[in-house]
């Protein structure tokens, strides 16, 4: 499509660099400038600031694209193979969930349940449980509520934990207690690599960067003793502190601290390892060792509150869906879907977009043809009548063009309907029973013949724009060369009109490829494209990963059949005016 | 657990404590809503009064609710809210508590009491249908039929299933494009008895029986997408019977005079209020509460049914609803809400469909394409 190729003849026209390939073509030394260095390297160098001023006059106009166009569209696209969610809600379970065997008959291990435990309580917390689950909705039915209601139910097992905990002593029932077993008092060591990683948790689950000083920093010498209650005041201090910006001393701890306290002193050693401890509570901890508390069982908890914790199939599709990036979306585009076994075939009924693609496609074509039959006479009637007449008939083409496209849709319907102006018509000169009137509409040949006429103008211009650069005298000297009426056309100015054709099918199947409004108003069932599912995923499903899977499917298709064109019919051979 | 929650009701309660300031509330706010007969009932039942009141207070409207999931998604990842308040239906309200892009409500903190003294829970009841959402009215998704293409020597359809009896009632049908409500006619219509409906669509048998019942119409079917489809269709003659809001039907039969009747049989409930986006900034806040407040209290709920015929969602509003402001007419009879009209009526099950509605709908538009 570049202005500076002419096809007809096939050589380039002059560039800046022409001097230099010259100066490179000669044969038999160097050839020098005025100052005596390689006329070559002078060159290049005068060259090299000449691309550099153009390069910097276009440079906002291709900060502007890459910023408000590439750049979405490409973190868009990205998110047909993104999948963080999973292993960001519920970074500990996911790890812990890697070590089983998805094939087995076996549920996973308690280990599993306890990570999920604090994990989904830290997401419900942070009103992230519910996302999760809408999102392994997509893969499985029933995860939406299964997720909702866990994150209403983790409650009470904590707050079970903290009355067993304040029935042995007291000072389990203070928040001060806790503050200060965690804290690391001034000159103890402090465990850096956990603070790190909570924040990092945090800022995923709030979308916010945790900042802002925080009066609180975990000792390195309890979370040894109690590894998991000092993950969890972490991440509770972490949002206290530097998400909601209050006292962490103050705050009363969340649920969730207390069970894991529990599950803590009830770990195998830790009577020994309390022992050789000598921080703060020690001895209320001493009095936890002794009280006989027993650990908590974690998929009883589960079990109580959806049945469907302790099935296989839940545990298999989070184990499926748990890596960072995945091939789901795309199998999801493709009537596949992604299984613990493999990439398996969609079930019968739920088969659509396939059939979809391939529609659109056909649907595409059909119009792209529909619209040369009918744009070249009249580009042809343009280009050959007298100006005046051919303005007159240019603002026919341009009127249409220049109405809304709501508008002109919506004509259509008015047009096509049972009850509409053409069955009318029909009715009335008796073509047509009154009892039989033609459907015209909420199917394929309503979209075809309404895009058509809304694409119509796409293909008229670059047609009319090349028709009217060809020489009539060639014609005329072919017929005066004995032609008849139809060779001259044929042989003579047809070829001629052929890049125009080219631009305005690739523009008006380009545009009818991603079409989706017409298709939404006037295509009932059948007559409907891809771009009306992409549509629905974007705005009513929210499955935007499945969504932009089904865009990158269809900009590489289209980018395919543009390499194609330009392999058999050739891009030069394209003009648009 | 709840702590988040706490937190941003502690808020909202702070904010609402300090009302007697008003320089600490934003005077300008962006509330979406559905445009057209809807929107313009809300403007002068509640937006109206409470500028008279502020006059301070400028008020913008979007007409966005439509796509208002998507698009406070998009905010919410743009970091760049630009909505205090938005109107969705009670099964958006869900999902976008789901995705904590809604503000979680203490409704007995936050909304008025009934007049009646009832608390704000016990006032709407079960029209509070997610811990985001803050109910206004109850409107139905029913049929409308033309009387002039009732075949002559029948009574005009009076049930649900007369829709799927195309042999009596000759005629295309309108039906929306998706699967919610027309699976559990369906199934309503195939011996199914309406508290059971939920369980059988669970299943995949379930679920085929009602693509399967659907099927013996499939033919006679006008699938529409936008509320207004079938109010033009029957309007124009193109279908006999159709399903759509029923305040869009109202309008059609009392306002344009068309040849409709409506018929209530099947009604299926829905609800639809407002959500306040989550992270909004906290004068902006102060707005929004302030506003809630005293926008959704009994009388303010039951004066909205004076321009649209949607049923307050307030028990204690029902008695006060009174004639329609410009047609004079009694608006009572018109409520889906009403006795003599609630017969047959479906409550949708929001958690049910938050869990199948991909399955479904995958279902759904691959029975359609076929």
């Amino acid at each position: 499509m570049s202005d500076v190729t002419d096809a007809t003849t096939a050589k380039r026209g002059p560039t800046p660099d022409d001097a230099l390939r010259i100066a490179d073509s000669g044969d038999g030394g160097p050839v020098l400038a005025a100052d005596g260095t390689p006329l070559k390297r002078s060159l290049s160098r005068a060259l090299r600031v000449q691309k550099m001023r153009a390069l910097a006059l276009i440079a906002p106009l291709l900060v502007f694209v890459l910023i408000s166009f590439i750049v979405p569209i490409g973190d868009m696209l990205f998110r047909s193979v993104e999948n963080r969610m999973v292993g960001d809600t519920l970074p500990y379970t996911v790890e812990e969930l890697s070590k089983w065997d998805g094939a087995s008959d076996a549920l996973p291990p308690e280990a599993v349940y306890r990570d999920l435990y604090f994990d989904l309580f830290l997401a419900a917390e942070m009103k992230r449980h519910t996302r999760l689950g809408s999102r392994l909705n997509y893969e499985s039915s029933g995860m939406s509520s299964l997720f909702r209601q866990a994150g209403r139910k983790l409650d009470d097992p904590g707050d079970e934990a903290q009355e067993a905990l304040e029935a042995i002593d007291e000072r389990w029932g203070e928040r001060e207690t806790y503050f200060e077993l965690f804290n690391a008092a001034e000159g103890a060591e402090i465990d850096n690599d956990l603070l790190k990683a909570q924040k990092k948790r945090i800022r995923y689950l709030s979308d916010t960067v945790p900042t802002g000083e925080m009066d609180f920093s975990p000792s390195a010498e309890v979370s040894a003793l109690l590894p998991l209650a000092a993950r969890v005041y972490t991440s509770f201090a972490v949002i206290t502190g530097m998400v909601d910006n209050k006292v962490v001393a103050k705050t009363k701890p969340m649920e969730s601290l207390y069970l894991a306290l529990v599950q803590d002193v009830t770990r195998p050693g830790f009577a020994d390892d309390l022992a050789a401890y000598n921080g703060p509570q020690k001895d209320a901890l001493a009095a936890l060792a002794n009280s006989g508390l027993t650990a908590p069982d974690y998929t009883a908890i589960f079990e109580e509150v959806d049945r469907d914790w302790v099935n296989l199939d839940t545990w298999r599709v989070i184990q499926t869906h748990s890596g960072t990036f995945t091939s789901g979306y795309f199998l999801n585009a493709v009537d596949m879907q992604k299984t613990p076994e493999g990439p398996a075939v969609q079930p019968e009924n739920k088969r659509v977009l396939i059939q979809l693609f391939i529609r659109t496609l056909i649907m595409s074509l059909t119009i792209m043809g529909a619209c040369i039959l009918l744009a070249y006479p009249v580009a042809w009637l343009l280009s050959n009548l007298p100006a005046r007449k051919a303005n007159v008939l240019m603002i026919l083409v341009l009127l249409p063009f220049w109405t809304s496209l709501l508008v002109r849709t919506s004509a259509w319907k008015v047009m096509l309907q049972q009850q509409g102006v053409i069955n009318d018509v029909l009715v009335w000169i008796g073509l047509v029973a009154d009892n039989d009137r033609l459907v015209m509409i909420n199917n394929q040949f309503g979209t075809i013949t309404a895009m058509t006429h809304i694409l119509l103008p796409f293909m008229i211009l670059p047609m009319y724009s090349v028709m009217s650069t060809i020489n009539p005298s060639y014609v005329r000297a072919a017929k005066s060369l004995g032609a008849t009426n139809w060779t001259a056309f044929w042989r003579v100015y047809f070829p001629q009109s052929i890049p125009g054709i080219g631009a305005g099918s690739i523009l008006v199947f380009i545009l009818s490829i991603g079409y989706y409004i017409t298709p939404e108003i006037v295509g009932g069932t059948k007559g409907v494209f891809i771009s009306n599912r992409i549509a629905y995923h974007i705005s009513s499903s929210l499955n935007w990963g499945l969504a932009a899977a089904l865009g990158t499917i269809l900009l590489a298709v289209v980018l395919l059949l543009y390499w194609c064109y330009d392999k058999i019919v050739g891009i030069d051979n394209v003009k648009l005016g | 657990m709840k702590f988040t929650a706490t937190l941003m009701a502690t808020t909202a309660l702070t904010a609402a404590a300090s009302m007697a300031s008003a320089q600490d509330m934003a005077d300008s706010m962006t509330i979406v809503s559905w445009g057209g007969a809807y929107q313009t009932s809300q403007q002068k039942a509640y937006a109206e009064p409470y500028k008279e009141a502020n006059p301070e207070v400028s008020i913008s409207w979007d007409e966005s609710s439509n796509e208002a999931v998507a698009k406070l998604r998009a905010m919410n990842e743009a970091n760049n809210l630009t909505w205090d308040l938005v109107d969705v239906t009670g099964a958006d309200a869900m999902r976008l508590c789901d995705e904590g892009l809604a503000m979680e409500i203490d409704h007995d903190e936050m909304l008025a009491e009934g007049d009646d003294g009832s608390s704000a829970t016990d006032d709407f009841g079960e029209v509070i249908v997610s811990d985001c959402f803050i109910p206004q009215i109850v409107y139905s998704t029913t049929f409308g039929y033309r009387t002039d293409m009732v075949p002559e020597g029948t009574e005009p359809p009076s049930s649900i299933c007369d829709v799927f009896d195309t042999e009596t009632y000759p005629g295309k049908r309108s039906l929306e494009k998706r699967p919610i409500n027309n699976m559990e006619w369906a199934l309503m219509c195939d011996g199914v008895a309406n508290d059971e409906i939920y369980d059988v669509l669970a299943t995949d048998e379930g679920q085929q029986r009602a693509l399967d019942k659907l099927e013996t119409i499939k033919d006679d079917v006008v699938w529409w997408s936008a509320g207004a489809d079938t109010p033009q269709l029957l309007a124009d003659g193109e279908v006999f019977i159709g399903s759509t809001y029923n305040g869009r039907l109202f309008s059609v039969i009392e306002e344009q005079k068309q040849p409709v009747a409506m018929m209530w049989d099947g009604q299926v409930y829905d609800f639809d209020g407002w959500i306040i986006p989550a992270g909004l900034p906290e004068d902006r806040l102060a707005r929004v509460v302030d506003f809630v407040k005293k926008t959704t209290d009994t009388q303010h709920l039951a004066d909205q049914a004076k321009y649209i015929s949607y049923g307050p969602a307030r028990a204690s509003s029902a008695p006060l609803v009174g004639k329609h402001a410009d047609l004079g007419i009694d608006m009572a009879q018109h409520m889906p809400t009403d006795p003599a009209n609630a017969g047959n009526v479906l409550q949708p099950n929001f958690n049910f469909w938050a869990d199948y509605r991909d399955d479904i709908d995958a279902k759904f538009q691959s029975w359609l394409a076929q």
